[in-house]
Formats: structure tokens, sequence, C-alpha cells
């Protein structure tokens, strides 16, 4: 039949250690019905040819959910940074353009290190400590109005996907981007997170924190979990400089 | 406050782009347009301001200082970032670049201008009137300038104000900040009318 003899194309830009040059090599894949980004790469892990018809290395990439909450398959495709798993190969245009995401540091081939965006969590201390040396108990309730909202929060996967779109996210800046941002304001809506809210505001206001943002609102347009980031921005400028206030001016509310 | 000194030198520089550099530029625009009323009318409300109580302090501190200081953290905001929108053509991205840009050049502007107009006024080879401007801009090539220099501050200043809305939390949701696209448009237009229109009077007297 004339559908098992169609092939799919992907030129996927290539790096072979963290230090070496980057460079381009194509790839044939035979095509089959519904197949993504992932199950191209898997052909050509199991038949490591390159379109020239030479025997190459297997194409190196991340990934561990293969249903878009997990972010770690991360990359560019046909220019756009996206999950690999949810691109689907009958969606996008031909040839497949496939680039690791440039903000972070390469690995090997698609895959890259997202360790800045840990480091950024752990500057805003994004989770809520509940271990004591007895037991507290069950926490307050929260209002069901503020849970709907603070459930789109936390579908943030750290992909990595909105510090490729930010411009102030690069070598040059030590911003840490906008999902940092956003967890600020998930684990400080939350009834018990909120007992610590200060500590993540103030953990906003060190260097490469919020003022790092310049508003170019790419975060909100490329956020594959369709996250309010640009809210969560403004509504952490708000309670930063509230907080600021609060410091400098002093507040039995100051925690 | 000096373990969050990024922080608050970018709160102090939002602040000072609209209070007082932003109040100044609107006020600067608005007492030049006595200049479409005729030379008298404008050389009246350029003396008034010129004659101001403490005037050389007045400039020191409501113009100068914070001038300088929005300036050169400016510049290195503006180098700072990595212009991103052939890859991402959102409209805010476009506002994002032309604001660095329009930052740039301004300060260009805002350096010549500063020498031509008020240098030199210091130095005894000009005296601010009418007539100085009038020299200056029947230059065809400086009229230009000038023309430039006034519509990229005065688009610095309405998208300065967009972005300072949302620095200090105040415009939150996404239709806030888009009525607030609109209220900038508006102030960029009439302040630019303002500032244009004065431009024309000096250069071609109409």
């Amino acid at each position: 039949m004339a559908e098992q003899q169609k092939t799919v194309t992907f030129i996927i830009t290539r790096q072979d250690s963290p230090d070496s040059e980057p460079y381009e090599e194509t790839f044939e894949v035979p095509y089959r019905k519904n197949m993504n980004v992932i199950s191209g790469l898997m052909e050509i892990q199991k038949n490591p040819v390159n379109a020239k018809g030479e025997k190459t290395t297997p194409v190196a990439w991340d990934m561990n959910c293969l249903e878009e909450v997990c972010g770690a398959c991360s990359m560019v495709i046909n220019g756009v940074p996206r999950q690999a798993c949810a691109a689907l190969v009958d969606q996008l245009e031909h040839p497949i353009r496939l680039e690791p995401m440039s903000t972070f540091p390469v690995v090997r081939d698609l895959v890259i290190d997202r360790e800045r965006m840990f480091d950024a969590l752990k500057q805003v201390k994004a989770w809520i400590p509940i271990d004591g040396t007895h037991n507290l108990g069950p926490g307050p309730r929260m209002p069901e109005k503020k849970r709907q909202w603070a459930y789109e929060l936390s579908k943030c996967m750290t992909c990595g996907v909105c510090l490729e779109a930010c411009p102030n996210v690069n070598d040059k800046s030590n911003f840490i981007g906008p999902a940092a941002i956003s967890q600020v304001r998930l684990f400080n809506a939350h009834p018990t997170g909120e007992m610590y809210a200060s500590e993540r505001l103030e953990g906003l206001m060190q260097d490469g924190g919020i003022t790092g943002c310049g508003n170019s609102q790419n975060c909100v347009q490329v956020c594959p979990k369709g996250i309010p980031l640009t809210t969560s921005i403004a509504a952490m400028n708000r309670a930063t400089n509230i907080q600021a206030f609060k410091n400098f001016f002093g507040s039995d509310n100051a925690h | 406050m000096v373990q969050n000194r990024e922080f608050f030198n970018r709160r102090l520089h939002s602040l000072l782009g609209v209070v007082p550099i932003g109040i100044f530029l609107v006020q600067h625009l608005f007492i030049n347009h006595f200049a479409v009323y005729g030379e008298e009318s404008f050389n009246k409300a350029a003396g008034f301001m010129a004659n101001l109580p403490f005037v050389l302090l007045l400039e020191i501190f409501v113009i100068y200082l914070p001038l300088l200081y929005h300036a050169i953290l400016g510049v290195y905001i503006a180098f700072t970032a990595k212009n991103n929108t052939k890859r991402f053509s959102f409209f805010r991205n476009w506002m994002f670049r032309l604001q660095r840009l329009t930052g740039i050049i301004t300060l260009v502007f805002i350096v010549w201008h500063v020498w031509e107009t008020r240098v030199q006024v210091a130095l005894g080879n000009a005296e601010v009137n009418y007539s100085l401007m009038e020299g200056i801009l029947s230059n065809p090539i400086m009229f230009w300038f000038y023309i430039i220099g006034v519509i990229s501050a005065v688009f610095h200043l309405a998208n300065g104000l967009w972005g300072f809305l949302v620095s200090w939390g105040i415009t939150q949701t996404p239709k806030s900040q888009r009525v607030a696209t609109y209220a900038t448009l508006i102030v960029f237009l009439v302040v630019s009318y303002l500032g244009v229109r004065t431009l024309i009077q000096f250069a071609y007297g109409v």
C-alpha cells in the first residue's frame, strides 16, 4: 500500500556533549497513523540511520509521562517550544524541525538541563512545610472559589517553555522566570502555605526575582497548560510591594 | 533594604519614570505648547518656569538626578534583554522591545537637547526663548531629530505607564491590563499631539 511507503522527515539539531558544537542531521522515519514526535524519535532510536543512509548515534531526548503533565519532553518543534509528546505529526508542518530549548544548557542532542528552574523553586520556597515533632492535625479549609483558580496554577509542570519564550531569561540575566513566580502565588494561596507567605515573597525580592520581569507577556501566550502567568506576576508584584512596605515601616502582619 | 538591592532599585526605577519624570515631561510639553499661541505667549510661559523659586534645586532633584538614575539603570535593563520578536511576534513582546528601543533613542535625544538648550544657556551662549527654538528647528534635520525624540519619549512614557500599573500590582487581570493599553494609547496620542504641534509651530511658524 502507498500508505506504508510514506515517510516523515525530521531535521534535528544535535549536540554530542555539553561543550561541543551543534549540528543538524536529517532523518526519514516511516509514517504511522497518529504518530507524535516522540514516536518518531523512537523510530530513530530503533534504527539510527540518517537520511543519507549513514549509520549514526541515536538521538537522545528526555521524556517521562507521555501525556503532557511532566514537562520533561519540552523542545523547540518547528520554532515553537512545546512538549514533544503532545506534538502530533499529522498537525505539524513538514519537514519537522526539532531543536533543544535555547535558554537551557544542552546535555546531549535534545536533552536539556532545567536545573535553574528547580533552583528558582528553592529560592522562593515553593513548598508547604507541614512536618513537625507532633501531629499538627488537619489544616484550615480553602474557599472553593480560591481553590478553583489555585488549581489552574497547580498545573505548572516546570517544563521550561515560559522561560524559553521570555526575553529576560538569558545568560546576561539571573531572572528566575515566570514559572516560579506563579508558584509563589499558588503556595501563598494555600491556607497552610499562607503562614510562610513572607518567606516566599522575600525569595521573590532577592536578586533575579520578580523585578526581572519586563512584561513582554510571552510566557502566558506559550504556556502549554494555559496558566495565567501574567496575572500571577502582577499579583506577586502587588504582594512583594506590600511586603516591602511592611518590612520597612513595620507591621504585625509581616509574617 | 541592602540585601534586596535589585528589588529596591527596580521599583525606584519604575516609580521615578512616572514621578517625577513622567509628570515633568507632560508639564514640559504643555508649557511649550504656548508657542502655538505666539512668540510672546511662549516667552511668558517659559519665563515663568525659568523664574520659579529654587529653580536650580528643582531642576536637580525633579529632573536631573531622577533622569540620570532612570537612564543608567534603564540602559542596563535594555541591554540585558534578548529580544525575540522574530520568534514570538506578540503585541506585548513588541511593546517590550519598543520600550527598550525608545528608551535608548530618548536618552540620545535628551543628552543632545539638554546640551543645546540648557548647558548652552548656563554657559551664557544662548537664552531660552522662542527664537532659540525657531533657530534650531528651522533646520529640517534637527526638526526630524526632534520629532523622533519627542515621539520616542512620549511612547516610552505612555507604555511605561502601562508597565508601572503592572509593576505596582494595580492592573492584574487581563481585562484591566487591556483597558490600560487603550488608556495609555490615548495618553500617547494626546501628549504626542502637544509635542509635535509645538515643533511644527517652531519650524514652520504655523
